[in-house]
């Protein structure tokens, strides 16, 4: 047990290690000069002197060998440094710091809708048999899923907000602004949620205990509470990475419809100025997010499912 | 593995593709008309602008409204399939190929590559797809090509590992190992026996992003990272309405209408193909 911990421990920290190679590569060795862009926003191109390119170069640690530059950003990340923004010239660890709790309200206000939404749409497509209903539980997550979330939150925004009144529109005043982005980032994150548990539903639902069980009388309720939903329920346990990383990923999109502040629009910010050490920073947050939610959710299925605690790990 | 419990074994029943199918594909072969011939579609010019008619209703006339410039809503929606699709497109391919590549050597060749792949994949599921592209977008620059390009490169972790799957399944049967055995090539090998039977679920993983792909481009051209204002690109021709919600509900709303229509085209063709493969979608 402790060496297996020991190394899934490791592994994560491997992935951790090669999430922050991949976005090195991507953004640092990639043509196209940090400095430069600086520069050509900074007053007209070509009047740069060199001494203040090698100045500048140096202070965003982007002087040197690709190497020398990848060694530096690597043993200043195991110091939790980020590095500094291009634009803002502060650093970019404080940044994200800053812009984090707004994004971690509306990811909490958004799983508190996406949860029992997500597994109360599965459970009743499994329960109800009145056909144009339940084909339309069926369906509903697939066709949730496949519409464009910023097109979602500017439709809640027309209707709630300009048509009807009843919510603010932008910014970030209190538990009011909240709801509408919350429910824009919501819905998919429940459709994911109804579809995976939907599936497991219906997979454990044919195991022979079940219809043992069925033989034997036990209603369809109970049936499924104390036995089908038990067993279905541990897909969505692997599934809360990802989950998350939607989550973070959806907030760019959302916090920009809302126009609210957090990590998303700081990425978004960050891009449209091409700004890579936060742009790197906001991936490697997620990269952390997801191994980290990995990691824990590993840790806790032998707690949950006692067939791994007592076999061999699949 | 214990965390998939089996399926007992379900009677076997061939799969028939049913009416949304066929009007997806119906819908899908229009969209191509529309990608390629936008000419046929309709006759109004998506970048003339009209000053009298400005943020005008759908009507007879303007199916889908103007805009505030007074240019045709429909006719931006239909050129801009133009741009949308064909980075969707892109998108696409990059990512089956290079997916194809990867998986197909890691499958293979096994050892080390594999293991290379392992963590590469996993890398690539732990940062997600939409920030992936972004990162990507921050060093090539914006337009279409270069979202197209991000998109199929933040997408390629899916393909890899099914063609990682396919290949695994298949190396170890006898007419493989016989062609081995004969004398034929790694690589011909692997190209001319394997791969050909793994094209069908790749074809159909294909299909199916394309319908993720397609809201991927769309939602990096609404963040403005994709072609400059005049073009209509879908995410952009959203993006452009925000400012006139109140005055013209249909400047955001039709266009996104028509790109949520294809994302759900395109999905359940590609759930159609997939269940022809004879796999559980």
């Amino acid at each position: 047990m402790h060496t297996s911990a020991f190394w899934r421990l490791a592994q994560a920290l491997l992935v951790l290690w090669a999430a922050f190679s991949l976005s090195f590569a991507i953004l640092y060795a990639l043509p196209g000069d940090p400095v430069g862009i600086l520069l050509a926003q900074g007053g007209e191109p070509g009047t740069a002197d060199p001494a203040q390119v090698a100045e500048l170069r140096a202070r965003y640690h982007l002087d040197g060998s690709l190497w020398q530059q990848y060694g530096g950003a690597l043993w200043r990340l195991l110091h939790l440094d980020l590095g500094v923004s291009l634009q803002t010239g502060k650093p970019v660890a404080a940044a994200l710091a800053a812009a984090l709790p707004a994004t971690l309200a509306l990811a909490f206000a958004a799983l508190l809708i996406a949860v029992p939404l997500g597994i109360g749409v599965a459970l009743a497509a499994h329960q109800v048999r009145r056909r144009p209903l339940q084909a339309a539980l069926h369906n509903a997550p697939a066709l949730v899923v496949s519409l464009p979330t910023f097109w979602v939150g500017l439709l809640l925004l027309q209707l709630f907000s300009f048509r009807l009144h009843w919510l603010p529109a932008m910014g970030d005043h209190g538990l009011a602004s909240l709801v509408l982005p919350a429910v824009t980032l919501a819905l998919p994150c429940a459709a994911m949620i109804a579809q995976v548990l939907g599936r497991s539903i219906a997979s454990v639902s044919q195991q022979p205990f079940v219809q043992a069980l069925r033989s034997k009388g036990v209603g369809r309720w109970s049936l499924l509470w104390r036995h089908i939903l038990h067993n279905a329920s541990i897909p969505l346990l692997s599934l809360t990475g990802t989950l998350l990383g939607n989550l973070l990923a959806g907030a760019v999109v959302t916090e920009t419809v809302f126009s609210r502040d957090g990590v998303g629009r700081l990425a978004q910010a960050a891009v449209a100025s091409q700004d890579i050490a936060v742009v790197q920073g906001v991936v490697l947050l997620a990269a952390a997010l997801y191994v980290l939610t990995n990691l824990l959710t590993d840790l806790l299925y032998p707690l949950l499912d006692p067939r791994i605690r007592q076999g061999s790990r699949p | 593995m214990i965390l998939h419990p089996a399926i007992s074994s379900l009677p076997a029943w061939r799969y028939r593709p049913g009416l949304p199918v066929a009007l997806s594909l119906v819908l899908f072969v229009l969209l191509l008309g529309l990608a390629f011939f936008p000419g046929l579609f309709t006759s109004l010019d998506p970048l003339l602008a009209d000053p009298t008619q400005t943020l005008r209703a759908p009507s007879a006339q303007h199916w889908f409204g103007t805009d505030h410039l007074g240019r045709d809503l429909y006719a931006r929606c239909v050129y801009g399939a133009a741009l949308s699709l064909q980075a969707t497109a892109i998108a696409v391919v990059i990512a089956l190929l290079a997916g194809t590549l990867l998986g197909g050597i890691a499958g293979w060749f096994g050892g080390a590559a594999d293991r290379v792949l392992a963590v590469l994949v996993e890398v690539l599921m732990a940062i997600p797809a939409l920030l992936l592209a972004m990162a990507i977008v921050t060093a090539l620059g914006f337009g279409t090509l270069e979202i197209a390009i991000a998109v199929g490169l933040s997408s390629v972790a899916v393909f890899a590992r099914l063609a990682r799957g396919e290949v695994l399944r298949w190396r170890s049967r006898v007419f493989v190992e016989a062609a081995q055995v004969v004398g034929v090539g790694s690589w011909t090998n692997l190209c001319r026996h394997v791969l050909p039977h793994a094209a069908g679920p790749l074809l159909a993983l294909a299909a199916l992003e394309f319908a993720s792909a397609v809201l991927a481009v769309s939602a990096l051209s609404f963040l403005g990272f994709g072609a400059p204002p005049p073009q209509p690109e879908w995410g952009l021709l959203i993006a452009e309405g925000r400012n006139y919600m109140v005055a013209a509900w249909w400047y955001t709303t039709l266009p996104g209408l028509v790109v949520a229509g294809v994302v759900l085209a395109t999905q359940q063709l590609g759930r159609g193909l997939q269940r022809l493969q004879g796999e559980h979608p």
